[in-house]
């Protein structure tokens, strides 16, 4: 399968590429034969339907889980991720779809726990500069990075959680659901954010059920089906029913049905 | 929130947006202050009303209550089950709990005592061995945690009755073990009282401590464009803390003084306090009892914390243990029995230290313990026995628990948690 390149790049922009990756669980193979390709100041939106194996996918890049066969190279060199650790020193950042906060802790604490600047004595101050500086930088609206992350609402929480995975100066973010629990504002703040990463030059993957969330941000989409590649798009050019049907594997599938079924009840 | 009419025209980093209450000014302090507690934010201000209403009581009941030579008999009876309620803030703090620290406070004395007067070992062998007995049960407490997943407080209970029968073992034959009145750590625990001239120093030296420390923060926020307290706000601060300890002081020192074991316990807290505040430990200890998930998922070795806490918690009860033991110049069969245990857990809960984890302070233990000292030594002095002392210590600890959660309720409605 050849995956178009925006601007005809070449592919040493490639900050992520696997090849062959697969993964079983037990008798059930997860991930057959994955392909996946992402450039520097690029959205990539992972799709599929439930069970596709797009987690699996997050999960084995994140160093959660590792995979059985398959070659991942990180900014064109082979590397071997099988510890969350390998995942960050590879420069892979992951926010989870729970965000992974403490409620009981203030921004700047959560975004520099496990991290803390001078680990003995704590150098506040840095820290809290630090924080003010990747916030601005990603023109987040918090209100003060002193207050305990439950104050926050959930757009504040998302866009909590993306800055702390920049804290280690990533080349790729991993994003698992970021719009799932938040509301339209909310969306759009953090689409916007995603946004201003790929500006920033860092090469990001989003997972999402949400074709207008799909359609607004993303550069291009891979099509995961039954683990395996189904197909990846230009987002500009590819329409939704060809994305549908990519999706469901079918031309005629629920999705068409239903929408000729609403089709026939307007006319008739 | 908005409040624009008194919105700074502020360029510091950290107050740049409107929606911040820029409430400043002592005024301003003092209705955010009244905001909190409204959110379920009550930080000491029950402690502080609650030993109000005991002073009240207990001194128009019996005169003695407030008198200079009670005050410090008070401080240096609420020492040794202090340090002990030091160690329970910090399993407090992970959402953990150790029912097992009497025990341990009892096994620490016992195994003093028996190096010390049984097998004539010097002073220093008999503590070094006591504590490292508590660190070792604390290692053997998270070890079980860590590997088997078994509650702690099952654990703890289980430990309790273990540690109970040790101690048993280790004071056969004869049940006490009487420590000669000679031994530095019995001088510690009921003669060696700070002369009064030191005792300013240390009022001194607390106020100034707290001075640079806060001015040296505010410099170094104020040269990075973050808001900062000014150096008078400070330099009040701690005059009025000065005023507030010398005062006390002074007031102690018409009787017997300040003992240096009291003194001891403050330097504890101020050390456990450094420690949960101020370092990465002490952070990775709140966001374990925040979100055990959460800091895993940034790297922090959860079990780690755990083992940390269980340790430090074990080897503060067996330091209360011996103060305990240089008090009562013994160790026997009741020492850190009974009421123990709950004494303990109650005056770090009182104090402030929520027992669903992550919230709390090591002051919560010096506040607590004040506390419930003052109520069981203002019951003695009224003659009442120990029935009364436990059903009126169970009754505060039940009030103490519910306060905890009401507030907890209302911290989660505002957005606290």
């Amino acid at each position: 399968m050849t995956s178009p390149t925006i601007d005809g790049k070449a592919e040493t922009a490639n900050v992520l590429r696997m090849r062959g990756v697969s993964k079983t669980f037990g008798a059930v193979a997860a991930l057959k034969n994955v392909d996946l390709d992402v450039n520097r100041g690029e959205v990539l939106a992972l799709v599929g339907d439930n069970g596709a194996g797009k987690s699996t996918l997050i999960k084995i890049l994140s160093g959660v889980f590792s995979s059985d066969s398959g070659t991942i190279y990180i900014d064109g060199k082979e590397r071997a991720i099988t510890s969350p650790a390998d995942a960050r020193s590879a420069g892979i950042a992951t926010v989870y779809q729970d965000l992974a906060l403490c409620d009981n802790l203030t921004v700047v604490n959560n975004l520099f726990l496990g991290q803390e600047i001078s680990p003995a004595n704590l150098d506040e101050t840095a820290m809290e500069v630090k924080s003010w500086e990747l916030l601005k930088q990603l023109s987040a609206k918090i209100p003060s990075v002193q207050v305990a992350i439950a104050s926050l609402s959930g757009g504040q929480r998302q866009t909590v959680a993306i800055a702390r995975s920049l804290l280690g100066e990533p080349s790729l973010i991993l994003l698992d659901e970021p719009t799932a629990a938040l509301g339209v504002a909310q969306t759009a703040e953090v689409l916007n954010l995603i946004e201003r990463l790929r500006d920033n030059g860092l090469a990001v993957i989003m997972i999402t059920h949400n074709m207008v969330d799909v359609r607004a941000v993303s550069d291009r989409i891979a099509v995961l089906r039954l683990g395996q590649n189904n197909g990846v798009f230009l987002t500009k050019d590819v329409s939704n029913s060809d994305l549908v049907a990519s999706i469901t594997g079918a031309t005629d599938n629920e999705v068409t049905r239903r929408e000729s079924r609403v089709h026939q009840d307007q006319e008739g | 929130m908005s409040n624009d009419a008194l919105h700074l025209e502020s360029s510091n980093l950290d107050r740049q947006d409107e929606r911040l209450d820029s409430r400043s000014g002592i005024k301003g302090m003092i209705a955010g202050g009244i905001k909190s507690v409204k959110d379920g934010e009550l930080g000491v201000l029950p402690v502080i009303v609650g030993l109000i209403i005991i002073a009240v009581i207990f001194q128009s009941l019996n005169s003695v209550f407030l008198s200079p030579a009670n005050i410090s008999n008070l401080l240096m009876q609420s020492s040794a089950v202090g340090v002990i309620a030091l160690g329970i803030v910090c399993v407090l703090l992970v959402g953990e709990i150790d029912l097992s620290v009497g025990s341990v406070s009892g096994l620490s004395a016992a195994i003093f005592a028996v190096f010390l007067v049984n097998l004539g070992m010097p002073t220093i062998l008999g503590i070094v061995a006591a504590i490292a007995a508590g660190a070792i049960i604390g290692l053997i407490y998270s070890f079980i945690y860590n590997r088997f997943g078994v509650p702690s407080f099952v654990i703890t209970l289980a430990g309790l009755l273990v540690i109970f029968g040790l101690q048993i073992l280790v004071l056969k034959p004869a049940g006490t073990i009487n420590i000669p009145f000679e031994s530095p750590l019995v001088q510690f625990g009921q003669l060696l009282f700070v002369p009064q001239l030191v005792s300013y120093l240390i009022c001194a030296a607390l106020a100034a401590g707290y001075f640079v420390s806060r001015f040296m923060r505010s410099q170094k926020r104020k040269k990075n464009n973050l808001s900062h307290r000014s150096i008078r706000s400070i330099a009040l601060s701690a005059i009025l803390i000065f005023i507030l300890i010398a005062g006390i002081t002074a007031y102690v020192n018409q009787g017997r003084g300040i003992g240096w074991m009291f003194v001891s316990f403050l330097g504890l807290v101020l050390i456990v306090n450094h420690l949960l505040m101020r370092t990465s430990w002490g952070r990775s200890v709140y966001a374990v009892g925040g979100n055990e998930e959460a800091a895993r998922r940034t790297g922090i070795n959860v079990k780690r914390v755990y083992l940390s806490v269980f340790v430090a918690c074990s080897t503060l009860a067996a330091i209360g243990g011996l103060f305990a033991a240089g008090r009562l110049a013994s160790a026997a069969q009741s020492s850190g029995a009974a009421d123990t245990n709950l004494t303990a857990i109650a005056a770090a809960v009182i104090g402030g230290t929520s027992l669903f984890g992550g919230r709390g302070s090591a002051f919560s233990a010096l506040l607590g313990v004040i506390v419930i000292t003052a109520i069981s030594n203002g019951l003695i002095l009224l003659n009442l026995e120990s029935d009364v002392r436990y059903m009126v210590t169970g009754a505060v600890l039940l009030i103490a628990v519910t306060l905890d959660a009401v507030s907890r309720r209302a911290r989660t409605a505002h957005g606290r948690a």
